[in-house]
């Protein structure tokens, strides 16, 4: 009874199935059972009336490549029974929904604020375990490091952690809030999507760009020509090395051995200037938007790039090399911090996380979004990392190995530009004499298009982290009444939570940095 | 030992050493020379804008309406910029064509006060004056701890700082480091709109660092909110709680605009 669609599919409100409660109670449940996962659970409130909307997956797992998205509606009721009581991956979903909708779920283990002042206030009750050689370790929220603010709550039997509790929410911006609040302004919402998460910025970006094109229709008036996707494509991948290769030298750095954690930092920085070749920003911000891309790259770009990626391959493999035959480093990554295939399924988790446990699925393979379904025609597209051991070191070596798959995508896709014989056309109209009032005039088309109204859509990307998607529904008159966004974050900080069960506490930077989630993509 | 085990140690420390030896080799001396030598970004990179006072007043009152973060204005009395509201976008060069606004890759933003970083016709680039603060230089010239505190921060600035400590940057031959303890630091490097629920925590990291102590505001939104002005959720540009010494526009800054910052405003060469 639920409907199922594809990624990016625009649908009516009125097309989605409104199901009773209990039905629905029922069906999410047995699908769940046979395995779906959640993409969205939210609520959403459309003519005064509280709505629950939840979107699920499901992945072929023998390659026919019979991967489906499901969606239903139902009323929210004032109460029920927790999800969570009988799949743990609705764990966060739910308390989410409690504290925006104030729904009462029952017989949820955890059912605290997420994101709200609540969290931090002193009501917050911590999970306690009792008993004579049970001590607490707090952290945070401001961290030893560089990094975002989250609290972490340990219960430990001396130097081994029975428990531990991730308390989030510092980063709280109202990024959701802020985008229905505004009048719709493409150029305002494109910049605040580079802003959700800035380690994932052209992740953002590119979904929230889909999501509006196929708002639009713009897919089929055949403007997103294969250039623009293929240089979306190798922002996205370049953003993913960039992140990767930064995680295998962090990951050394955290067990003392320097030398990898020295080059494959200046490595990523690498990286890091070759999207700021493509977009002037060194994070990728301000390249893509919604129907355009505003890049200038022309041959020598294409051949210095080209040029980079070879000499950064044979330098990552040695490095590499170094790395992954360190005993100290075996020692330390392995059995560390273990996710069973099992758990990673429970949990839901995505991502690296996700692969590392044995799960198969990779968005850019199973959903085929942007140009990876040309990528796919072509025999190109990567195939999905697994390994089964689920500790660091699995984590680790998905790393590298998608690391060398990105590259080789990149350099595939740059052979296709240059084998054009019009590449005039990927040296960018901003060399035009009158690009910037052709400029204008696209713009204000764009924005003057109303969004269709009444009408849901979700787009999905495989971020570095993993699946990250965006829904959007509007109402009768086109406004925005839900904007969520869903980082991969999301789904795995329970993950890490998981890993640490048993660990030493020492091993904790170790297993964080293993996941290396998102604090602000989760906080929003 | 047995021979045969002797032998094998031996292999394993060889390749090891060898390893280790060759990747060294390979990587070389990487540390860049500024600020002894000049960097070129490259051309894409939207550094310090430049302002055509002389426009015609469609395209700028065009640019004016148009900017996300209202950060230009634009009328017959006044032309300025404001580095501190702005995101580097682009938007208003692509709608001027360059014309009005123009992106260079001069990396030198940062300021000293919120004044300085309005650009306009009597304050075209944005500079720390020296004489201001021989005191400082005097007391962190040579030594001077730092410590992070992400308020809402998106990450990327976060990450822009971090990266300081790679060796290209390697920002501690300057005698500037990130320390691990408000204890143990002069002052702060504050980034992100500040997020109501990380307001608390950041007052007390600025309690625990002993006077003096020096604030520095990274990227647009510890400034003005940045791309977040306009939520409930968040304060909103540090100097509205906290006394702000240094200034860095950018979303993110490029490190080396924050190196160029730290040097200027801080290094006694
Ligand atoms: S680059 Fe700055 S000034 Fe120009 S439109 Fe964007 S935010 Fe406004
Ligand atoms: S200024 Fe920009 S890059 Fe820095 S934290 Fe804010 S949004 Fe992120």
């Amino acid at each position: 009874m639920f409907l199922k669609f594809r990624v990016n599919q625009f649908l009516k409100l009125s097309e989605i199935p409104l199901i009773h409660f209990y039905d629905f109670y029922n069906m999410v449940l047995s699908m769940i059972d046979d395995g779906a996962q959640i993409v969205h659970y939210l609520g959403f409130v459309e003519n005064n009336c509280k709505k629950l909307m939840i979107v699920l997956r499901t992945i072929d797992n023998n390659d026919n490549n019979d991967n489906n998205l499901f969606i239903a509606i139902t009323f929210a009721p004032t109460e029920y029974l927790a999800f969570t009581s009988q799949a743990k991956k609705f764990h966060l979903f739910e308390r989410e929904i409690h504290e925006e909708f104030s729904i009462n779920i029952q017989g949820h283990p955890q059912l605290k604020a997420v994101r709200s002042a609540t969290t931090l206030s002193e009501e917050y009750q911590f999970y306690n375990i009792t008993g004579d050689s049970v001590h607490q370790v707090a952290v945070g929220p401001v961290h030893a490091g560089i990094i975002g603010p989250g609290h972490f709550r340990f219960n430990c039997m001396g130097e081994r952690v029975a428990h531990l509790e991730i308390k989030l929410g510092y980063q709280h911006r109202g990024v959701e809030k802020l985008i229905c609040k505004s009048c719709f302004d493409i150029t305002k919402l494109s910049n605040l999507m580079e802003c959700v998460a800035g380690d994932s910025a052209v992740t953002n970006i590119l979904t929230f760009s889909e999501l509006i094109e196929s708002a639009f229709e713009l897919e089929k008036e055949g403007i997103i020509t294969s250039d623009i996707k293929i240089i979306r494509t190798i922002a996205l991948e370049l953003e993913r090395l960039s992140n990767h290769i930064g995680d295998l030298g962090a990951l050394s750095g955290d067990v003392a051995f320097l030398p990898p954690d020295a080059y494959f930092g200046r490595m990523r920085g690498e990286f890091l200037n070759l999207l700021l070749l493509l977009s002037g920003n060194r994070f990728g911000k301000g390249l893509i938007r919604p129907a355009i891309n505003f890049y200038k790259i022309n041959l020598l770009d294409i051949n210095y790039i080209e040029k980079k990626l070879n000499e950064l391959l044979t330098e990552i493999k040695h490095v590499s090399e170094l790395l992954f035959s360190t005993q100290e480093i075996i020692d330390r990554f392995e059995g560390i911090g273990v996710i069973d295939n099992k758990t990673a399924l429970d949990l839901g988790l995505v991502g690296v996380a996700a692969r590392a446990s044995g799960v198969k699925y990779d968005v850019r393979k199973n959903f085929l979004p942007g140009y990876y379904s040309v990528l796919e025609k072509e025999n190109k597209n990567i195939t999905i990392q697994q390994r089964l051991s689920g500790d660091v070191w699995s984590r680790a070596r998905i790393r590298y190995k998608e690391i060398l798959d990105s590259i080789s995508i990149i350099k595939n896709m740059l052979e296709n530009l240059k084998s054009k014989t019009d590449y005039k056309t990927v040296e960018q109209s901003q060399d035009d004499s009158n690009f910037s009032s052709n400029y204008l005039l696209f713009k204000n088309k764009l924005q003057s298009k109303l969004l269709p109204s009444s009408a849901v859509i979700v787009a999905i990307n495989e971020g570095w982290r993993g699946e990250l998607t965006h829904l959007m529904i509007t109402d009768e008159k086109s406004k925005i009444i839900r904007y969520k966004i869903k980082d991969p974050s999301f789904h795995n900080w329970s993950g890490l939570a998981y890993a640490m069960r048993d660990q030493e506490i020492s091993d904790f930077p170790l297993c964080n940095k293993s996941f290396n989630l998102s604090y602000c993509g989760f906080d929003l | 030992m047995p021979i045969e085990m002797l032998e094998r140690f031996d292999r394993i420390v060889n390749q090891r050493v060898n390893k280790l030896l060759l990747n060294r080799l390979e990587q070389g001396y990487r540390t860049t020379k500024y600020p002894n030598v000049d960097v070129n970004l490259s051309k894409p990179y939207r550094g310090r804008p430049e302002i055509n006072f002389e426009a015609d007043m469609i395209t700028m009152k065009l640019c004016e309406e148009n900017c996300p973060q209202s950060a230009i204005i634009a009328n017959s009395e006044k032309k300025a910029l404001n580095l501190g509201r702005c995101v580097f976008c682009g938007e208003c060069e692509r709608l001027s064509d360059g014309k009005f606004i123009h992106f260079t890759t001069d990396f030198s933003l940062a300021t000293a006060t919120q004044e300085d970083l309005v650009l306009c016709e009597e304050n075209v680039i944005p500079k720390i004056e020296r004489e201001i603060n021989g005191k400082i230089r005097k007391l962190f010239g040579k030594s001077l701890q730092l410590r992070q505190v992400s308020a809402g921060g998106c990450n990327a600035c976060e990450a822009d700082i971090n990266v300081l400590n790679t060796p290209f940057f390697d920002l501690s031959r300057f005698g500037i480091q990130i320390v691990a303890s408000p204890r143990h630091a002069d002052g702060m490097l504050i980034t992100g709109p500040i997020s109501k629920n990380m307001k608390l925590a950041l007052l007390k990291t600025y309690e625990a660092i002993p006077d003096p102590k020096i604030i520095i505001a990274i990227g647009s939104c510890a400034i003005s909110g940045g791309v977040f002005y306009e939520s409930s959720e968040v304060v909103g540009g540090v100097d509205r709680i906290l006394p702000v010494d240094l200034f860095i526009p950018g979303c993110p800054p490029h490190p080396l605009t924050t190196l160029k910052a730290l040097i200027d405003y801080f290094s006694k060469y």
